[in-house]
């Protein structure tokens, strides 16, 4: 009985904190975001007039007149995001990484250097929008080859797309694949 | 910035911040749960749901309405994800039975442990009427038995704890609520979204087709982290870039999981009013906690692997708050733990297993270090030769078995449930691999459900129904266990006389006190767990 009793109050309180958790706390959130639209919205793109992708949610890049994205375990879909979960050890992840790297080699023959980590890694969410300032550099070569455009201007790109770590140290700096090949294609 | 010097100064940042803040934010707590004065909108609040917010209940009444509450929220939030088909807003999305079950007592029992997809299993309506309605009561009620167990300690001839009712609908109006609102807003700053835009398709710059997300995701990734629930709106957590867009929400986002954690022990000095208690405890949480997070942090940057892990982040951002979502009870995840590196998945795993008591979830974390407490000055006492007392209650017989009872129900659950899922072929079955690793990945399982933290190792199958149900028991068990425990344990002392302190008394706010009890919880935790993570993260470190 005891217990009953308190189970209908539960019930009760419940309700209560659902109207007000449940509906008016996201409403009263929601309108305050609606001051800042092109958050709230997913920081889209838009390109002549249509929307071409959010400036945070990484795309695939295939083909030699692009820099490329990062590895993703889900080709950057937008579906369900998520990774590979392997362990660096493992011989998997291992296998994949020289593959990788054997791959990236063979595409970018007059690249300088090593293949930088984050070239040969799946990011967490599939859709990381940045990459490593070294790998963004180590692809001018193979861009500027196959748009026949100075290399220092692919820089000068690489420098205005770069997200610096906050107070230097708060994160990385990673350049914004997507706004890069945006300023690429309107070049 | 040389890498050693960035992570020490990132370390020093989150330390310095929550040094500053504990102390209004501690106070801010103590007077929400000691003012007698309700608010107009709390009065219509009990009026609807017909209890009377004057009385005061004894801690069988107390641990009734958790129960009860708790009982009623889980019965709901499964009705809902299982109707989520009829009802609007869900986007066509669903989930088996068994699945929804394992959710109800996940959002609940405050583990967000998530066996769906967030962007497959749920839609709009359940993510908000459902998940983040839980994701502030699962936190107020931890929250309210926390308080209660202080009242225990801190009253003399009185057997009653408070009142449940008013204690949850304070914490969720007075101070998680307008916390949240805050929060959300500066999250959406930085670019976390805040639509109801179904999903769209668009076509990306190179011609290609890409699904772009929308959803309440702001209002739900701020309690989310600052009621240290952790499931998120996403399948890949807090490394979506919607979630965590950046370096600075990344920031926001691990100060607020561990806000409300590093400030109950402020709290707890002032109900006690002896606020050296709260100074001891915070100590023993910090030391565990930042120790974690060097350690980790120390471990990725001594051979950096960016697999699992978002550019924007690295791998010392990573590190933080791998630690800091193992040591509270949160689990939200901005990379992928199985993907770190093999001892820092242990520390992560050792997080946990602690208790999650560094500082351990929303009220959670410090009625569980509470426990510690009493078992340290009950092995202290023996060792001297005294009566052990805590703040001049004594503790006798009565107040040591319900202390053992509440440690000793995780490790039981942990080790006992990943036993037997080894010998389970179904279970057996949903490791993505073998050796120490495949180990890891089970145990790391249990060890999360049972310690309410809702992380994972994600290569886990683990939506099938022998795990969605022994998870669920473990988070059932590993919830209420403690609670029903230190509930009755505060009850207990709360009746007792408090006994002056003489020169024999053992003081509990000294640094040797605090020494020891840090060596007491890493011994305890140490002979528990050390062949599990010998067998597991040890041993493929070594490889």
């Amino acid at each position: 009985m005891a217990f009953l009793r308190q189970a209908l109050a539960a019930a009760r309180l419940l309700l209560v904190m659902t109207v007000l958790l449940g509906i008016g706390y996201p409403l009263v959130v929601t309108a305050a975001a609606q001051t800042m639209p092109s958050q709230a919205n997913g920081s889209l793109i838009v390109a002549d007039g249509t929307v071409v992708g959010s400036s945070l949610i990484g795309q695939s890049f295939t083909g030699p007149q692009w820099f490329w994205s990062r590895p993703s375990s889900s080709d950057y879909a937008g579906t369900t995001s998520g990774g590979s979960n392997l362990s660096p050890g493992s011989s998997a992840q291992q296998q994949a990484g020289a593959e990788r790297e054997k791959a990236l080699i063979a595409a970018n023959p007059n690249a300088v250097g090593p293949v930088p980590e984050d070239a040969l890694t799946a990011s967490a969410s599939g859709l990381d929008p940045h990459i490593s300032v070294a790998y963004a550099l180590w692809q001018v070569p193979r861009v500027a080859q196959a748009r026949g455009i100075d290399p220092a201007v692919l820089d000068s790109l690489i420098e205005a797309s770069t997200d610096r770590a906050p107070l230097g140290y708060l994160g990385q700096d990673g350049v914004n694949v997507v706004r890069l090949n945006l300023a690429l294609e309107r070049q | 910035m040389p890498t050693t010097l960035s992570a020490v100064a990132s370390i020093a940042t989150i330390v310095a911040v929550l040094a500053a803040i504990h102390v209004p934010l501690g106070s801010w707590i103590h007077r929400v749960f000691t003012s007698p004065t309700h608010t107009r909108v709390e009065r219509a609040v009990y009026r609807v749901s017909g209890v009377d917010p004057d009385s005061e209940q004894k801690w069988s009444v107390y641990l009734l309405s958790v129960l009860a509450f708790s009982a009623v929220s889980i019965g709901a939030l499964w009705l809902l994800i299982g109707l989520q088909g009829l009802l609007p807003l869900s986007l066509g999305r669903s989930m088996n039975l068994d699945t929804a079950f394992n959710t109800a007592v996940s959002f609940v029992t405050n583990t967000n442990w998530q066996s769906y997809a967030g962007e497959a299993g749920t839609g709009y309506l359940v993510q908000t009427v459902g998940l983040t309605v839980q994701n502030f009561l699962s936190a107020a009620v931890g929250l309210a038995v926390a308080i209660a167990v202080i009242r225990g300690l801190a009253r003399e001839h009185n057997d009653r704890l408070g009142n449940f009712w008013v204690d949850l609908t304070r914490g969720t109006l007075r101070i998680l609520l307008p916390l949240s609102v805050v929060a959300a807003i500066g999250l959406i700053a930085t670019g976390v979204i805040q639509n109801l835009t179904e999903p769209t398709t668009i076509t990306t710059i190179a011609g290609g087709q890409q699904v772009i997300q929308g959803g309440l995701v702001g209002s739900q990734e701020a309690i989310k982290e600052l009621g240290t629930n952790g499931g998120g709106f996403f399948n890949a957590n807090s490394a979506h870039p919607f979630e965590n867009p950046s370096p600075v929400s990344n920031l926001l986002e691990i100060l607020l999981l561990l806000a409300i954690p590093t400030a109950l022990p402020y709290t707890y000095g002032l109900m006690v009013k002896d606020r050296r208690q709260g100074l001891a405890m915070v100590g023993a949480m910090g030391f565990l906690g930042v120790g974690a997070m060097a350690l980790m942090a120390w471990s990725e940057l001594s051979s950096v692997s960016l697999e699992g892990k978002e550019q924007r982040f690295g791998p010392i951002w990573s590190a933080i708050f791998a630690s800091a979502t193992t040591s509270t009870s949160t689990g939200a995840v901005n990379n992928l733990h199985e993907s770190l590196q093999p001892l820092s998945g242990g520390v992560a795993l050792l997080n946990m297993m602690l208790g999650e008591l560094s500082p351990g979830g929303v009220g959670t974390g410090l009625y569980s270090m509470l426990v510690m407490v009493v078992l340290a000055v009950f092995i202290a006492g023996l060792m001297v030769g005294r009566t052990p007392e805590l703040l001049g209650k004594q503790i006798g017989r009565r107040e040591i078995t319900l202390a053992a009872l509440a440690m000793l129900i995780t490790p039981a659950l942990v080790l006992l449930g990943t036993g037997i899922a080894l010998m389970v072929p179904a279970s057996a079955g949903a490791l993505s691999t073998t050796g120490s690793h495949g180990l890891s990945e089970l145990l790391y399982a249990f060890t999360s459900a049972a310690n309410n933290n809702g992380s994972a190792f994600a290569g886990l199958a683990a939506d099938q129904p022998f795990l969605n149900v022994a998870l669920a028991v473990c988070m059932l068990a590993g919830r209420f266990v403690p609670i029903a425990a230190m509930l009755a344990l505060a009850g207990g002392l709360g009746r007792q006389q408090r006994r002056p302190a003489t020169a024999g008394t053992m003081p509990t706010h000294s640094l040797s006190f605090v020494v020891f009890l840090v060596l007491v919880i890493l011994i305890i935790t140490g002979l528990t767990y050390f062949p599990s993570l010998a067998l597991g993260s040890f041993a493929e470190a070594l490889q």
